[in-house]
């Protein structure tokens, strides 16, 4: 299966990717051979066949009581941020 | 000092043959020195290194060390450590300093492993030859024209080297043992829940998993008795006991049923690689465990099955970077949409950018059924094919790779061919199941990995069968000439 240049543009922006005019033919070329790898499971016999999103057959995924475990530690993470004014993370403005 | 073991060192140690420091120090050496050829480390810390050396020489003076006080390692650039740069071999972490650690990583620290420093890997895990690193691609210590394997190619080129005995690494479709085949040591990727996932930067949730790689499977198996266990902090930790992975090593083979991957055997294999795996199997055979070829009908779709769900999973995990909170951020935004768009367009590299766009493309809507849910159906399969194998046979024995080590570039300008380099290892991940590699052999001067993969929560026996492998030959004592 061959995509097109429209399917690059979309795709790029749902994953909110900016690509330069001289990278869109090389994942034009690239995607459209892993959809024909990929296109391969079309062969295999499914019908009934659950789904399967966790390795362990049997085992759930664990959760744990809705409490507080952590102190507040913001500081140390907003370290490594960009750009953060008053403990607060800065952004262009979003709103006019 | 820097050709002993893990358990060589150990002894070392505690004998007062050379002090902690002394070890460091030696080994940093070495690993300055090395860089320029192999660029094997993305960050070399010494002064940490040193002062974790002197507290673990009180230690062992003190005669209460713990078990592996002194000695030196090398954490994947993929693991958090306070303090300590972790750039997942990306240019969007270039410059994230971690808050805090990886379980393994205070694990092994508690333990008294001295951490030298970080090993270069393929960005975000994402690649089989080190060569999408932002960091530059690592050399093979065995031929600097080829690739190290990866996505763990700096650690495996680094205990290959003779730089550490052992490193952290981790395993989505083979990151751990593929490299390790390349580079001709030891690297086992445990049970999907047996280590902690906790503090490593995360690619593909339902595959990733933390191992080890060491030149021997008694060193893995020491390192692994340290690392492995429940964590509450990993919600797919699994609450199961950890045998004693040292003690079960010398089990005799006797009555062990080994099974051959008819399809693996069947096609596109290189022959040379081929007569080694007999050879090993011979071997085996030689200590008491039988052979018979068994069928898993579905696993020779397990490329495209994981090239849907290991990219559907990076494009969710990797939606967290967007410039705002940690990571790379482009200059000068015009708005918040180019704020997100320049900072993943130019924080990210090729091969992760082509990730993210097969896993969006695979989830968005009009193509969840025909990929997503279909490869998680076949998934299925391919998981119950290994389970009716364990059935009949304990182990299943297969080369690691299809060829020995691809020359630097040669697999780049065509990603199928590259993914279809994981051919081997993809089924452990996608059933969940523990594997290791084991040295068996070289062509032309090249190393070649035997791949040993067990039932779910086996690790003691394929490190059993790898480490009574070992005691029969002398393949894993090999070195690369340039780094006796």
């Amino acid at each position: 299966m061959s995509l097109s240049r429209r399917d690059i543009d979309d795709i790029a922006h749902l994953a909110r990717l900016a690509l330069t005019e001289a990278e869109i033919p090389v994942y034009l070329d690239s995607l459209s051979r892993i959809i024909g790898l990929v296109g391969e499971l079309d062969r295999a016999p499914t019908a009934g066949v659950e789904p399967m999103s966790h390795p362990l057959a049997g085992l759930k995924q664990r959760l744990r009581a809705d409490e507080v475990t952590d102190t507040d530690r913001h500081e140390l993470y907003q370290r490594n941020a960009p750009q953060v004014m008053a403990g607060l993370y800065l952004v262009p403005k979003v709103i006019e | 000092m820097h050709s002993e073991t893990v358990a060589g060192l150990i002894a070392g140690l505690r004998g007062r043959k050379y002090s902690a420091v002394e070890l460091a120090r030696a080994l940093l050496e070495r690993i300055q020195r090395s860089q320029p050829g192999l660029n094997a480390f993305i960050s070399i810390e010494a002064e940490t290194a040193l002062a974790a050396a002197a507290e673990a020489d009180r230690q062992l003076a003190s005669g209460n060390a713990p078990p592996l006080a002194g000695v030196p390692i090398a954490h994947k650039d993929i693991f958090c450590a306070t303090g300590s740069r972790t750039t997942c071999g990306s240019k969007m972490l270039a410059n994230f300093i971690a808050p805090y650690d990886a379980t393994v990583v205070a694990r092994l620290r508690a333990d008294g492993a001295v951490v030298l420093g970080k090993t270069n890997m393929d960005e975000f895990a994402m690649g089989s030859s080190n060569e999408t690193s932002h960091f530059g691609p690592v050399r093979n210590p065995w031929d600097p024209a080829r690739v190290p394997g990866g996505s763990s190619g700096g650690s495996a080129a680094a205990v290959a080297a003779r730089l550490v005995p052992a490193a952290t690494a981790t395993d989505t479709g083979g990151s751990i043992r593929q490299p390790a085949a390349l580079c001709g040591i030891t690297g086992i990727k445990p049970t999907y829940g047996r280590v902690s996932r906790y503090g490593i930067v995360a690619f593909a949730s339902s595959l990733d998993q933390a191992g080890v790689v060491a030149r021997t499977a008694e060193d893995a198996a020491i390192l692994l008795r340290s690392m492995a266990g429940f964590d509450e902090r990993d919600s797919t930790s699994v609450d199961a006991e950890v045998p004693d992975y040292v003690a079960g090593l010398d089990r005799p083979l006797t009555g062990l049923r080994i099974g051959l991957l008819k399809e693996f055997f069947d096609k596109g294999l290189d022959p040379a690689v081929e007569a080694c795996i007999r050879a090993g199997l011979e071997e085996l055979r030689a200590q008491g465990a039988t052979l018979r070829e068994v069928s898993l009908p579905n696993l020779p779709l397990s490329v495209p099955t994981y090239y849907v769900v290991a990219p559907a999973e990076c494009s969710s995990n990797l939606a967290r970077f967007d410039g705002v909170r940690f990571g790379y951020r482009c200059d000068k935004p015009r708005d918040l949409k180019d704020l997100y768009e320049r900072s993943r367009g130019e924080g990210f590299g090729a091969e992760v950018k082509r990730r993210i766009m097969t896993g969006t493309y695979v989830l968005s809507a009009g193509y969840y059924d025909a990929y997503y849910l279909k490869a998680q159906r076949v998934r299925q399969l391919i998981a119950a094919d290994f389970a009716r194998a364990f059935g009949e046979v304990d182990v299943l024995v297969s080369p690691t790779t299809p060829t020995p080590a691809f020359g630097i570039g040669a697999k780049m300008n065509d990603p199928v061919t590259m993914y279809l380099n994981d051919i081997y290892t993809i089924g452990a991940n996608l059933a969940g199941l523990p594997a290791i590699s084991v040295p068996c052999g070289f062509v032309e001067g090249l190393p070649v990995g035997m791949q040993i993969v067990g039932g779910h929560f086996t690790e003691q026996r394929i490190l059993n069968v790898a480490h009574r492998y070992q005691r029969a030959t002398d393949w894993h004592t090999r070195a690369p000439e340039a780094y006796r």
